[in-house]
C-alpha cells in the first residue's frame, strides 16, 4: 500500500482515500454520495451550507472541508443527519424567494434538487420575507438575489478561476448579500457571460440572459435521475 | 471628493500600504470622516491594490463603520439583557425624548446619532452607554437631558459625574490581583529552557478561561512544534459575552500582569510579535495600556534581548476591534486581525497549525495568560493545589442582574451556584444564566451545581435573575444578540437564528401550541449540531436550556389548539379593514 493512502470507514464500507483529499472528495472517488450545495468541484470549498455535514468520529463536521486520515470513522446517510440537512434546505427555501414552477433554474437547480431528494414536501418553518434586490444592469447576466443561497459560488469562481475579484458579501446575519464589484451594478464590473463565475451558480439567482427554458421539461438535469445519481453511478453498489 | 482621497492615501501611506492593515485604515478614516462611504471604500481600493467589493466585503461587516453620515458624536446604548434589566430601554426613551429622534436616527443638525449596542462590558454598572469612545454609567433617564446639554455645550464628555467606571472588584483572589513586582514572571521563564517553561505550564494543568477550556500547556506546545516560518501569540480581549466584564478589570487594574504572562508565552512559543486584540468598545483603555507597554520597553521588559537574555525578543501591538461579537472567535479573530471580515475558518487546520498570516499561532484569554504569569512566579504545584482537579486555580466571574453586589469576584473553581448566589446577595434568585447567552440557564434545583470546566464551565458571565423576572422574554432577547452577531457565513446559524426568534416571538405573544414547541427544539437541535462555529453552535442555547430546566414556562404560554398560522390574519387585515370600514367573512 503507497503511503499516500489512507483507511476510511465511511456508513460502515471500509474505502481507501489519498492523503490530502477532503472527505467529501473521498466519498465521491468512492462512489459514495454526500449531499452538498456550496461545494463546486473545480473551485476551493466554502464552508456555507452545512448540508455536507457528516459524524467523523462522532462529532459533526463538514465533510467539503474535512481533511481524510487514517482511521476516520465516518456517518453519513443516516435519517438523523438527513433530517437536519433537509431542515437546512428548507431554511434557505423560507429565507428566499424560490418560485421554482416559473423558475428558469428549475429543473436543473441544486437547491431543488436537494430539496427532493431529501423528502421536503412543504416548507414547516416561517417565511421571512427578507428584502434582495435585483440586478439586471448587465447585457447578458442577471442576479435576482431573491434566489441566492450565498454558496460564494460565483465568488470563488470570480477570484480562483477567473481571477477578476467581481464578487464579495456585503453585511452580515441575515442581512447578508452578495456584492459587485461596482457603484451601481453587475453592469459596471468586469464579468462576462463567459466566465466561471457566471456558469456555477446552483440556483437561479445567477444567470446568464436569453437562454433559459431552452430544455424541455422532462429532459432537464434533475428530471429524471436524483442529485447525487452521478456519483453512485461511478460504482455499481453492491 | 478629491481632498478625501489624498486623506486616504496619507492614512494608507501611515499604515505601510498593507492590507493586513485595513482595519486599522478603516479605524482612522472612519474616525475622520464619520463614516465610510462608496467613494472612500473605492478610494481605499485603489490606494491597497485592492478590489472595491473587497473593502466593501470587511467595511459593511463591522458595527462601528457606518457607510452613510452619521451624527458628529454618536451615542451607543448598551441594550444588553442586564442592562434593560436595570432599565435601559427607560433610558433610551428619555434620549429620545430629550433629542427628539428615535434610536438608529441623527438629529437634525448632524450633531448625534443614537443607537442600540450589544453589551459594552459594563453591566454591573447598568444601564451603560458609550458616548464616542467614552463610558458612561449608572444612567437613569434624569441624566438624558444632562448629558445632551452637555454636549450642545460643547464639554468634555469625560468630565461628567456619569462618566465614572467603577471597578467593582468584590472578591480579589491570590491569582489575577495578587501584587507582582514587573519582570519577576519573565525572569522565571528564561532562566529556564522553553520547554521547561511549557512543563511548568502543564503541572499548573491550567485550562484556558475564554470559554472553550483547552490546557493552555496542550496549546503552547502544539504552537512550538507545528512548522512555520514564525510564530504568533495573540491574547483575545474581545470580551464580547453579554454580562462579560472581568478581561476590562484586569485591563484597567493589572495590565503588567497580562503583558507579563504574554511575553512569558512568546519566550515559550518562540514567537516575536504578541497581538492584543482590543474590542472597539473598549478603546477608551487604549492610551493608557499603550503607556504601560512604553514603560515596559523602557524598562527592558519588551524589545530586544529581554531582562537582558541574549535573542529573546519580543513586542507587542495592540490592533482594535470594530463591534463584532464573533471576533472574539479565535479565527474569526485572526481574519479582523487580517483585515477581513470577521468569519471564522473551518478546521481543521487549528490556529496552533496555521493562524496569524497562515503560521502557527496560539491564542489565548486575557485572563489565561495572567494566570500563567502567576504559574511562573508561583509554580505550577502552588497553582494546581486551588480549585478543583479538572479545574485548577481560580476563576473571575462577572456578576450582574439582579443581586445587590454585582461586579468581579476571583473565586477556586467548584464553588456552587448557592454559595455564589449567597455572597453576591441573591439567595431568591429564580435562575441563573452561567456563561452569558451561549451558556446556561440554571434552575433552584440545580444550584447545588459547581462553577468548574466539568459541571457549569463559564467565561465569567453570571447573570441574576430575580424572582420577578419574566424569564423567557430574557431568552427572546438573548436570541435576538445572535441574530445581530451571527456571522451570516453558514445557513443554519444565519437563518436559524432569525427562524428562532420568529418561533419564540409566537410563542410568548400566547400563539404558539405544542407543536410550535416541538418544531422549534427541532430547528434549535439543528442550529445547535450543523452550525459552522461556536457562536451557532450555542446560540440555541437559551431555547434548549430553558427548555429542559423550565418546561412550565412555556406550557403556560401556550394555547390548547393543535394549529394557529404563523401569522394572525386578523392583524394581517386590520389596517385594510379600517380603511375601507369592512369586515372580511372569515372563518372562526
Ligand atoms: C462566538 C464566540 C465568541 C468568543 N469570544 C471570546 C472572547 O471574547 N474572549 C475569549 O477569550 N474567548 C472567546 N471565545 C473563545 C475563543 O474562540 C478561544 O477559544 C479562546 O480565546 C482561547 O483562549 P483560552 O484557551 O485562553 O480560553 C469565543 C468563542 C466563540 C465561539
Ligand atoms: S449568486 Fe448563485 S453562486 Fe453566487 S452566492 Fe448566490 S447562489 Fe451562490
Ligand atoms: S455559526 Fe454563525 S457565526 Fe459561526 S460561521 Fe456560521 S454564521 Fe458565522
Ligand atoms: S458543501 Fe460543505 S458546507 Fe456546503
Amino acid at each position: 500500500m503507497s503511503q499516500d493512502t489512507v483507511n476510511i470507514i465511511i456508513d460502515g464500507v471500509e474505502i481507501q482515500a489519498t492523503a490530502g483529499q477532503t472527505i467529501l472528495e473521498a466519498a465521491d472517488a468512492a462512489g459514495m454520495y454526500i449531499p452538498r450545495l456550496c461545494h463546486h468541484p473545480d473551485l476551493p470549498p466554502g464552508g456555507h451550507c452545512r448540508v455536507c455535514t457528516v459524524k467523523v468520529n462522532g462529532r459533526p463536521a463538514s465533510s467539503c472541508t474535512f481533511p481524510v486520515s487514517e482511521g476516520l470513522v465516518i456517518e453519513n446517510d443516516t435519517d438523523e443527519i438527513n433530517a437536519q440537512r433537509r431542515r437546512i434546505i428548507e431554511m434557505l427555501f423560507v429565507e428566499g424567494n424560490h418560485y421554482c414552477p416559473s423558475c428558469e433554474a428549475g429543473g436543473n437547480c441544486e437547491l431543488q434538487a436537494l430539496g427532493y431528494r431529501l423528502g421536503m414536501l412543504a416548507p414547516t418553518l416561517p417565511y421571512l420575507r427578507v428584502k434582495r434586490e435585483l440586478d439586471a444592469t448587465h447585457k447578458d447576466v442577471y442576479i435576482d438575489r431573491d434566489r441566492c443561497v450565498l454558496c460564494g459560488r460565483c465568488v470563488r469562481a470570480s477570484s480562483v478561476v477567473d481571477k477578476k475579484d467581481a464578487f464579495g458579501f456585503e453585511n452580515r446575519g441575515i442581512k447578508k448579500r452578495l456584492s459587485v464589484d461596482a457603484v451601481h451594478g453587475l453592469g459596471e464590473t468586469a464579468v462576462s457571460a463567459a466566465d466561471k463565475a457566471a456558469q456555477v451558480c446552483p440556483t437561479g439567482c445567477l444567470t446568464v440572459k436569453r437562454v433559459g427554458y431552452a430544455t424541455p421539461v422532462g429532459r432537464r438535469k434533475y428530471d429524471k435521475t436524483p442529485i447525487g445519481a452521478e456519483i453512485e453511478k461511478k460504482t455499481a453498489k453492491v | 471628493m478629491a481632498g478625501d482621497a489624498a486623506l486616504v492615501t496619507q492614512v494608507v501611506e501611515q499604515f505601510g500600504r498593507d492590507r493586513g492593515r485595513l482595519m486599522d485604515i478603516a479605524r482612522a478614516l472612519h474616525a475622520k470622516l464619520g463614516c465610510l462611504t462608496e467613494d472612500t471604500i473605492g478610494d481605499v481600493a485603489d490606494a491597497l491594490g485592492m478590489r472595491r467589493v473587497q473593502v466593501r466585503d470587511m467595511v459593511s461587516f463591522y458595527a462601528f463603520f457606518s457607510r452613510r453620515p452619521k451624527g458628529k458624536t454618536v451615542i451607543r446604548l448598551c441594550d444588553a439583557v442586564p442592562e434593560r434589566m436595570k432599565g435601559a430601554e427607560e433610558v433610551a426613551r428619555a434620549f429620545e425624548e430629550a433629542l427628539g429622534i428615535k434610536v438608529g436616527e441623527t438629529t437634525p443638525d448632524g450633531a448625534i446619532t443614537i443607537e442600540h449596542a450589544p453589551c459594552i462590558g459594563l453591566s454591573d454598572q447598568a444601564p451603560g452607554a458609550l458616548i464616542g469612545a467614552t463610558p458612561v454609567t449608572n444612567l437613569t433617564p434624569a441624566d438624558a437631558p444632562k448629558i445632551v446639554q452637555a454636549l450642545q455645550d460643547g464639554k468634555d464628555i469625560a468630565t461628567l459625574p456619569q462618566a465614572e467606571v467603577d471597578l467593582n472588584l468584590r472578591k480579589p483572589g491570590p491569582v489575577i490581583f495578587a501584587p507582582m513586582e514587573r519582570g519577576t514572571a519573565i525572569r522565571a521563564a528564561v532562566n529556564r529552557k522553553p520547554e521547561e517553561v511549557i512543563a511548568e505550564m502543564n503541572k499548573s494543568r491550567l485550562r484556558g478561561r475564554g470559554g472553550a477550556g483547552f490546557p493552555t500547556a496542550m496549546k503552547w506546545d502544539f504552537c512550538r512544534k507545528a512548522k512555520g516560518n514564525a510564530r504568533y501569540l495573540i491574547c483575545n480581549a474581545d470580551e464580547g459575552e453579554p454580562g462579560t466584564f472581568k478581561d476590562r478589570v484586569i485591563l484597567t487594574e493589572c495590565p503588567d500582569l497580562l503583558f507579563e504572562g504574554m511575553t512569558v508565552a512568546g519566550y515559550a512559543l518562540g514567537a516575536k510579535e504578541g497581538l492584543l486584540y482590543l474590542r472597539g468598545e473598549y478603546e477608551y483603555l487604549l492610551p493608557h495600556l499603550d503607556q504601560v507597554l512604553a514603560k515596559r520597553r523602557h524598562l527592558g521588559l519588551l524589545g530586544k534581548n529581554i531582562v537582558g537574555c541574549e535573542g529573546f525578543d519580543f513586542d507587542i501591538r495592540i490592533q482594535l476591534g470594530a463591534g463584532a461579537y464573533i471576533c472574539g472567535e479565535e479565527s474569526a479573530l485572526i481574519e479582523s486581525l487580517e483585515g477581513k471580515r470577521g468569519a471564522p475558518r473551518d478546521r481543521p487546520p487549528f490556529p496552533v497549525q496555521k493562524g496569524y498570516k497562515n503560521q502557527p499561532t496560539s491564542v489565548n484569554n486575557v485572563e489565561t495568560l495572567c494566570c500563567a504569569a502567576r504559574v511562573l512566579e508561583m509554580g505550577g504545584d502552588w497553582f494546581a493545589a486551588m480549585g478543583t482537579r479538572d479545574s485548577t486555580g481560580t476563576k473571575l466571574l462577572s456578576v450582574s442582574g439582579d443581586c445587590k453586589h454585582p461586579g468581579v469576584y476571583e473565586l477556586e473553581y467548584g464553588i456552587t451556584v448557592e454559595k455564589l448566589l449567597e455572597m453576591v446577595g441573591a439567595e431568591d434568585a429564580q435562575a441563573v444564566q452561567v456563561g452569558g447567552p451561549s451558556g446556561q440557564c440554571v434552575a433552584p434545583k440545580d444550584f447545588g451545581r459547581s462553577i468548574s470546566f466539568e459541571d457549569l464551565p463559564t467565561g465569567g458571565s453570571i447573570i441574576v435573575f430575580g424572582p420577578k423576572r419574566d424569564l423567557l422574554e430574557c431568552m427572546r432577547q438573548f436570541i435576538e444578540f445572535f441574530v445581530e452577531e451571527s456571522c451570516g457565513w453558514c445557513v443554519p446559524c444565519r437563518v436559524g437564528t432569525t427562524i428562532l426568534s420568529k418561533q419564540l416571538a409566537k410563542i410568548l405573544d400566547g400563539r404558539g401550541t405544542r407543536a410550535d414547541v416541538q418544531e422549534m427544539e427541532k430547528v434549535a437541535n439543528t442550529v445547535k449540531t450543523m452550525s459552522r462555529c461556536g457562536l451557532g453552535q450555542t446560540a440555541a442555547n437559551p431555547i434548549l436550556s430553558t427548555l429542559r430546566s423550565f418546561p412550565g414556562l412555556y406550557e403556560a404560554r401556550l394555547k390548547k389548539d393543535d394549529f394557529v398560522p404563523p401569522f394572525d390574519l386578523k392583524a394581517a387585515l386590520a389596517e385594510g379593514c379600517a380603511i375601507t370600514g369592512k369586515q372580511p367573512v372569515l372563518e372562526d
